[in-house]
């Protein structure tokens, strides 16, 4: 333990205090399994549903995996996002963490850290399952998929966490997430299931998924940039 | 209400009024012939579409930074106008597509990020309304998002390949449509400054009445 916490302070304090709400966030997901197993069950009966009502004699429509693959993605993250914060403010261990000596943009990147940690956990069941009930080539092009999923996971959990944060307090947070939360990800879903798409095609053009890799690389720097000033000036008083 | 109003809103009155002739008289275009002239209208309140999420998110951010109420104010009226300015532009857009293109919609980077702007207002909308106490602050942070989504509207066109014109298309206009044009555009401006204007003194005598019964209880 004492060589584990050397090792941290020789870090900056902006990366120590992001490190410190992650492994909380992790510690606490890991011990208790809840939103993970919960999220995860949903997902996979949502892809289930989509698989039965339109996988017809083994073939699926085309574009359907892509579609399918993202819509579960984003609602497993709605559950999580909503989930996770509500435990902060049972316990009132959010007000705990904003009182925390640690700078708010150092507590947003820890939690996001977190979520995307929880939809890559999620998305790696995810996958293999959509590419097994759609006879889908997800695995043809594993590098570009890998880039794919982890920048639209980025894109979307930025946003996420940020007006999940934001919703602790608010009257009927759970029905004001999705309201809000799918507006503005809508170009990170479209450009994620594009770039998906685009990789499910018999012939794959790369020049196509590159397009699509960089405008969700663009997308997660101005949701990332524009989420840590927001968070700030939110969640100060 | 200040002095300008009433004369302002006379004016703009005349200006819609006297709109219809001139774009009567504009030539028709050479391959649409004259269904291109909803165009006249459908611009106008586009470029308001695009303005008042701009106007909403510069407020909401001063408002985050400064905490003062009439940003907050400004932002909730531009957020309205968002939701106004969206509807005539995605009602007279369809309504021209179906002509020119012979379809009502499609799915371009021009249309579906316009709609996206839209939803954001609603978003905004509903937030304020049911969102309870501190929803002012989460409403700006959904505005930030809304403004960042203009730029992206308007450079669209000229980035993916797309059946809707491009934005050269308006420097280029001859004289005798560019007139019209222009003309409605101020026309469309007015009533985008009267609209605020008459939005902001509402909840302006809004918040003064809120402050009276509070004084009166006490």
């Amino acid at each position: 333990m004492s060589t584990e916490r050397r090792g941290h302070a020789a870090g900056s304090p902006f990366a120590r205090s992001v490190w410190l709400v992650l492994r909380k966030d992790l510690t606490v997901e890991v011990r208790s399994g809840e939103i993970a197993y919960t999220t995860l069950f949903f997902a996979a009966s949502c892809v289930l549903i989509f698989a039965f009502a339109l996988v017809k004699e083994g073939r699926a429509p085309e574009g359907g995996a892509a579609g399918i693959l993202w819509i579960a993605i984003l609602f497993a993250a709605t559950l999580a996002l909503g989930r996770g914060f509500e435990r902060e403010r049972q316990s009132e261990t959010l007000r705990a963490l904003l009182l925390a000596p640690v700078p708010r943009p150092a507590i947003y990147v820890g939690k996001l850290l977190g979520i995307v940690a929880l939809l890559v956990a999620i998305e790696a069941v995810l996958l293999p399952l959509v590419a097994f009930l759609f006879t889908a080539r997800l695995f043809a092009h594993p590098f570009w998929l890998a880039g794919i999923v982890l920048t639209c996971t980025v894109g979307l959990a930025s946003v996420g966490t940020l007006f999940a944060a934001m919703l602790v307090r608010a009257r009927s947070r759970d029905m004001l997430l999705p309201v809000l939360l799918y507006p503005i990800v809508v170009p990170v879903i479209i450009a994620g299931v594009q770039g998906t798409a685009a990789l499910l095609q018999p012939t794959v053009e790369i020049a196509l998924v590159r397009f699509w890799l960089l405008l969700l690389v663009t997308f997660d720097v101005v949701f990332v940039v524009l989420a840590l000033w927001t968070f700030e000036a939110v969640m100060s008083d | 209400m200040p002095k300008w109003f009433t004369p302002a809103a006379i004016l703009c009155g005349l200006m819609f009024v006297v709109s219809p002739v001139l774009i009567a008289r504009a030539p028709d275009e050479s391959s649409m012939g004259m269904v291109y002239k909803i165009y006249y209208y459908h611009m106008p309140s586009a470029w308001m579409f695009l303005l008042a999420p701009l106007v909403c998110g510069i407020s909401s951010a001063l408002y985050l930074a400064r905490g003062r109420p009439g940003d907050d104010r400004r932002a909730w009226a531009a957020a309205e106008l968002t939701v106004l300015f969206g509807a005539l532009t995605l009602i007279t857009g369809p309504l021209w597509a179906r002509r020119a293109w012979g379809t009502w919609w499609v799915w371009d980077a021009r249309l579906t990020s316009s709609l996206v702007g839209w939803m954001i207002g609603w978003a905004y909308l509903i937030l304020r309304r049911y969102g309870g106490p501190g929803s002012d602050k989460l409403a700006a942070g959904v505005a930030l998002f809304g403004a960042v989504n203009v730029p992206f509207i308007y450079i669209s066109v000229n980035y993916w390949r797309t059946i809707h014109p491009p934005t050269t298309v308006v420097p280029r206009l001859p004289v005798e449509m560019g007139l019209p044009l222009w003309f409605c555009v101020f026309a469309f401006l007015l009533l985008f400054i009267l609209l605020m204007t008459m939005r902001l003194r509402l909840e302006a005598a809004r918040t003064r009445l809120d402050a009276l019964y509070v004084a009166l209880d006490e």
